[in-house]
């Protein structure tokens, strides 16, 4: 490594000797060019350098080759430091260190780079490997800067019996509060509710420690403010909203490690331009990484991709493309199997072009982010007539239509079956990314269909990381929203006019969207959540009826500009997109043709309304909405008016699952005839699942929330289910009456395991016997047909039989 | 929201067989009607009747089995157990579970269908067994059998009553409360009247003390059955405080009688709730003690009539 600094004639200036600076610079020597490795601090891999002692640095994305002079694979911090420094010594690379760059400028035929010491550099391309690291975010809440709260961990083993809270869900932040478990008591806050930020191999890694007792977490939850306290052992009080409300935290130290955020202003300033005004937004690059700045590159962090192994194989790809060699990136290969299943197409970078084209919905990202988008997903290609998914089937997966289209079949409210064409570009599932909602239609394949399967997990992370996808995919469930109340003639750009305006709000359960007789100034759709419907008779609130996610309210007022003439109110915590009476009754205005259809059909729901609202059921429904079936997905009913008080319900039960029945039969409430036992309704967004520490609660594809072999035990679950139906139960042995005991009507006796085998109490609840061919034991066990199994979708329906 | 009953399960289908059933022995009874009172038995058609009604009484009583033992520890699906444990998270559709049709038929047979079958059957098999007795009876084995057969069914049907009506008699009496629940709240009042009773004349006090001690719940069987008690001493105690309320107007008296009274009241209504749920729960249960023990002596009596012919016939 020579350390000069000849300034004059340099083809290629790489800023910031990090992962992708280093591998840019050893392919320039190996090649050849004459180049300079410009690095503000004192030595290579400063980020790498400050990561905290011992940490074990993962070479994620597994699946990605690499492609890089520098060796990488993963290990510890130090080694892995050691080994660049080796590979890196007896190369021929012109480094310059503790120089900041101060300016870049873009001159006749190249770029002329000032540094601090006030040399100046003259170059004819410039390759910004920066990272991120030099602007770290902050908590952004008054405190932020009190001593103790800081926003790196250099050595965790310099702390001992603290109590630290560790802020952010991502890599850092895991990894952080891992390393400090053992000697601290570490509590990990997410702004969200799932950690789908980090890599899965920390997740993996959280979950083991979270079971082992280690880490104590809270999902969900903001910081308010930081303040110092005096005379107590903690020196901190972190004061956060949580979704139990405010709390505070005392601690010893708070370590925050929110991301940090391009350095904007100095980009800006070097002729850079980026593609929104959000913060996290990343400068627009080309496929070769090229910025609007003609020989101005960008790569890693900056560019919008935060793993060293990404950083490394850019680096080597931004020299090839600057020496104009047709490099192909190192996803290729796995992008090119996905793509050589849709027929007639050779490259990658015809898939990627087609993706664009044909995907308005991802028209936001950039090719790289496509890229990686790509790497996650599932090309499908059914043949014509194959079932994708069927209605009520389970399912977490969201689905694009890139080439061809697919019918969705609905069942409509009067029994008949409405078919809807999806065409090329549009995509469907989005419900499937909502927890637990079963889908709503069946969708079939159409003529040479191409799709692309994204899961879940995968799509999260995109909504999160791309703000205009998640507008995007309202906007368009929106025009759907609009077409189903409107009807098709409408015209695009008047559809496209009323989204414009869309808004979006969250209601806690019980809160009130609006009143029976408030003005009618929206049309609502619900996002996330479910409602129920309300009207006054004689002094009394009575439930009309009730809507899930996906439906939309609120129309009948805004047509007939009437009040209106029911109460809504949110069923579980709900967001909907609400959609303004004025300019919704602008384009009514303007289009006479639509106002009169939809006044007809209007006035042909008011009459089925009246019909429905002779109330006979609206106790039950207020009733079973009180017991959570408004939340539920799958729930218990015993029709009390049948049931002969056999038990043989729990017995089945019990018998099933290793002596204990998952829910009992007396416990529950009634309404009338119809009872509510203690037993699982499968919620949507299952409380259970929150703060299980092995995250042993999982939903399956079918739709089951269970409980797998990996619980401790800690009975978190049992005390978070509101409806009291986890219990901890020690495994019997559940015997099987012989014909003798029968018919002398000998007691059997319920005999426990051998106490040594015992492993302890576990956490048990209903599993819809998940495992048990032919389904639901209690349902199956009922002699009188007495008990049987609702989702709310469906109980409307039976209501009125 | 009120589910179909047994009989209704699967749209009849039971009915519907068992017509069939019926129809097939009457026309095969008046096809072969035995000529000059010969015991009908023995005819060919005679040996099918019984043969099916006795294969009939083996389905009934393996009803009874069935209900009361859960068939075996059913298959399960261990494989899709473990590979759905970890994955469900980040996993696409296109791997998703296909329930097999013919599986769920196998293994998906409800205790309701067994019901309604056994109902059915059961009717069925009162006019087989007529007809295989060709209406003759005498004092021996074979009308021992067949009377059985009547009794055992007979039971059968007031059990169809009481399962259709009680249920939701049960449930309008005692709604949301349950019997240990009433048990407490009456030895509460109890507690209380004693307590409200001690500043009151002797006579009021007796009535209490009798009224805590001798009122009766439940019993023996025909006082479960009656719900009710003769000469109830709460209800004894309620009519006389009313009048003694005219008598005792010294004082602090009436205030406290006000207040026994209300509690009296509100025990009596409880007792009355807690004797109905006895004697409703008793209407619907008792039969089975008959029932079941019949069929097992119908059983007995059924080997011993298949014996009896296949020696000395």
């Amino acid at each position: 490594m020579a350390n000069q600094s000849s300034t004059e004639g340099i083809r290629i200036a790489i800023v910031g000797a990090g992962p992708g600076g280093l591998s840019a610079a050893l392919r320039a020597a190996e090649l050849g060019i004459s180049h300079v490795l410009i690095e503000a601090a004192p030595n290579i891999a400063n980020t790498i350098r400050r990561y905290q002692k011992g940490k074990l640095v993962m070479s994620e994305p597994r699946q990605l080759p690499l492609r890089s002079s520098l060796s990488f694979t993963s290990g510890i911090r130090e080694d892995l430091l050691r080994t660049w420094q080796q590979e890196l010594a007896d190369r021929d690379i012109n480094l310059l260190t503790g120089d900041p760059v101060t300016n870049i400028q873009r001159q006749h035929d190249g770029f002329l780079i000032s540094l601090s010491s006030g040399h100046h550099l003259t170059t004819e391309c410039v390759v910004l490997a920066i990272g991120l690291q030099g602007n770290v975010r902050k908590l952004g809440v008054p405190g932020e800067t009190l001593p103790n709260v800081q926003y790196q961990l250099d050595d965790p083993d310099e702390y001992r019996s603290e109590t630290i809270a560790v802020i952010g869900g991502g890599d850092a932040g895991v990894e952080n509060a891992l390393a400090l478990t053992g000697h601290n008591r570490v509590i990990l806050l997410n702004r969200q509710e799932e950690f789908t930020t980090c890599s899965e191999a920390n997740f993996q890694r959280l979950r083991d420690a979270i079971k082992a007792g280690g880490i104590e977490t809270q999902v969900n939850t903001s910081v308010v403010r930081v303040e110092a306290i005096t005379g107590s052992d903690a020196p901190l009080s972190l004061v956060v909203q949580s979704p139990q409300g405010m709390e505070r935290i005392e601690c010893h130290r708070i370590i925050a490690r929110l991301g940090a955020t391009p350095p904007r202003r100095m980009l800006e300033g070097f002729g850079i331009r980026f593609p929104s005004d959000d913060r996290a937004a990343v400068p627009q690059l080309s496929e070769r990484y090229e910025s609007n700045v003609p020989g101005l590159y960008i790569i890693g962090a900056l560019a919008g991709y935060p793993l060293i192994k990404q950083a490394l194989n850019q680096g080597y790809e931004v020299i090839e493309y600057i020496q104009g060699n047709p490099v192909e990136p190192a996803d290729q290969g796995l992008l090119l199997a996905k793509f050589l299943r849709i027929p007639d197409l050779p490259t990658v970078t015809e898939g990627i072009d087609l993706l664009r084209a044909n995907l308005p919905l991802f028209a936001p990202l950039t090719t790289l982010q496509l890229r990686e988008f790509m790497l996650d997903s599932e090309v499908l290609t059914p043949p014509s007539g194959e079932v994708i998914f069927r209605r009520n089937d389970y399912g977490n997966s969201f689905f694009s239509l890139l080439r061809g289209a697919v019918e969705i079949h609905i069942e409509g409210q009067d029994g008949k079956k409405v078919i809807i064409k999806l065409a090329q570009g549009d995509f469907f599932g989005e419900i499937g990314l909502l927890s637990g909602r079963r889908r709503s239609a069946t969708v079939v394949a159409g003529n040479e269909c191409v799709l692309v399967e994204t899961p879940r997990r995968s799509m999260l992370k995109l909504l999160d990381a791309v703000p205009g996808v998640q507008r995007k995919l309202d906007e368009v469930a929106l025009r759907r929203v609009i077409r189903g109340c409107l009807g098709a003639s409408l015209a695009e750009s008047e559809v496209a006019h009323l989204v414009q305006a869309a808004k979006s709000r969250q209601f806690a359960v019980g809160e009130v969207i609006f009143n029976e007789g408030d003005e009618s100034d929206a049309l609502y759709m619900i996002r996330k959540g479910s409602v129920t419907v309300s009207r006054k008779s004689n002094d009394k609130e009575v439930v009309a009826a009730y809507i899930s996610a996906g439906n939309y309210f609120g129309e009948m007022g805004l047509i007939s500009k009437t009040p209106r003439t029911a109460t809504v109110r949110a069923a579980a915590p709900t967001e909907v997109i609400l959609l303004e009476a004025e300019r919704f009754n602008a384009v009514l205005d303007q289009n006479p043709s639509v106002r009169r259809e939809v006044t007809s059909r209007y006035l042909e729901g008011v009459r089925s309304k009246e019909a429905s609202t002779s109330g006979k059921n609206s106790g039950l429904i207020q009733f079973l909405m009180d017991q959570g079936v408004g939340e539920a997905t799958d729930v218990l009913l015993i029709d009390y008016s049948k049931c002969i008080r056999c038990d043989n319900c729990e017995t089945a039960c019990a018998e099933l699952h290793d002596g204990t029945s998952r829910f009992s039969r007396r416990a529950g409430q009634t309404y009338e005839q119809i009872h509510v036992p203690a037993s699982c309704r499968h919620c949507e967004h299952p409380r259970c699942m929150k703060d299980c520490p092995p995250d042993a609660i999982h939903r399956s594809i079918n739709g089951e929330v269970y409980i797998t072999d990996a619980c401790i035990g800690c009975g978190n679950c049992q005390s978070n289910c509101p409806y009291g139906v986890i219990q901890m139960a020690e495994k019997t042995q559940f015997q099987r009456p012989s014909l003798l005991h029968l018919i002398f009507g000998m007691k059997i006796k319920h005999l426990p395991q051998n106490p040594l085998a015992s492993e302890g109490k576990k956490a048990v609840k209903c599993d819809m016997c998940r495992d048990i061919i032919g389904g639901s034991a209690c349902v199956r066990a009922c002699p009188t047909g007495a008990a049987f199994r609702v989702n709310p979708e469906d109980f409307l329906t039976m209501l009125d039989k | 929201m009120e589910q179909p009953s047994f009989l209704a399960y699967r749209n009849y289908r039971y009915l519907k067989i068992t017509g069939l059933v019926i129809t097939a022995a009457l026309i095969a009874y008046l096809l072969a009607r035995p000529a000059g009172g010969a015991a009908y038995g023995g005819t060919i058609f005679g040996y099918a009747l019984g043969i099916a009604s006795a294969l009939i009484v083996l389905v009934l009583t393996w009803y009874g089995i069935r209900k009361r033992r859960p068939p075996k520890v059913p298959e399960r699906r261990e494989a899709d157990r473990r590979k759905f444990a970890d994955t469900d998270a980040t996993r696409c559709q296109s791997n998703r579970r296909v329930i097999n049709a013919e599986e769920s038929w196998r293994h998906g047979t409800t205790l309701q269908g067994w019901l309604s079958m056994h109902v059915y059957l059961g009717i069925a098999l009162v006019v087989l067994t007529s007809l295989h007795a060709g209406f003759r009876v005498g004092w021996n084995i074979h009308t021992l059998a067949y009377v059985l057969v009547l009794l055992v069914c007979l039971s059968g049907l007031y059990g169809t009553y009481a399962y259709l009506r009680y249920p939701r008699l049960i449930t309008e009496n005692i709604g949301e409360e349950s019997l240990d629940d009433l048990l407490l709240k009456i030895s509460e009042a109890d507690e209380l009247a004693t307590h409200r009773a001690t500043d009151l004349p002797s006579e009021v006090k007796t009535l209490v003390s009798r009224a805590c001690r001798d009122t009766r719940l439940g019993g023996k069987f025909i006082q479960q059955i009656s719900g009710r008690q003769h000469d109830c001493p709460t209800k004894l105690a309620v009519e006389r405080l009313r009048e003694l309320g005219k008598e005792l107007v010294d004082g602090d008296q009436p205030r406290l009688i006000r207040d026994l009274y209300t509690v009296l009241l509100q025990k009596q209504r409880l007792v009355d709730m807690v004797r109905k749920e006895i004697s409703l729960n008793a209407r619907m249960r008792f039969w089975l003690y008959l029932h079941a023990p019949l069929s097992i002596a119908l059983l007995a009596a059924l080997l011993a009539h298949i014996l009896t012919i296949l020696i000395y016939w």
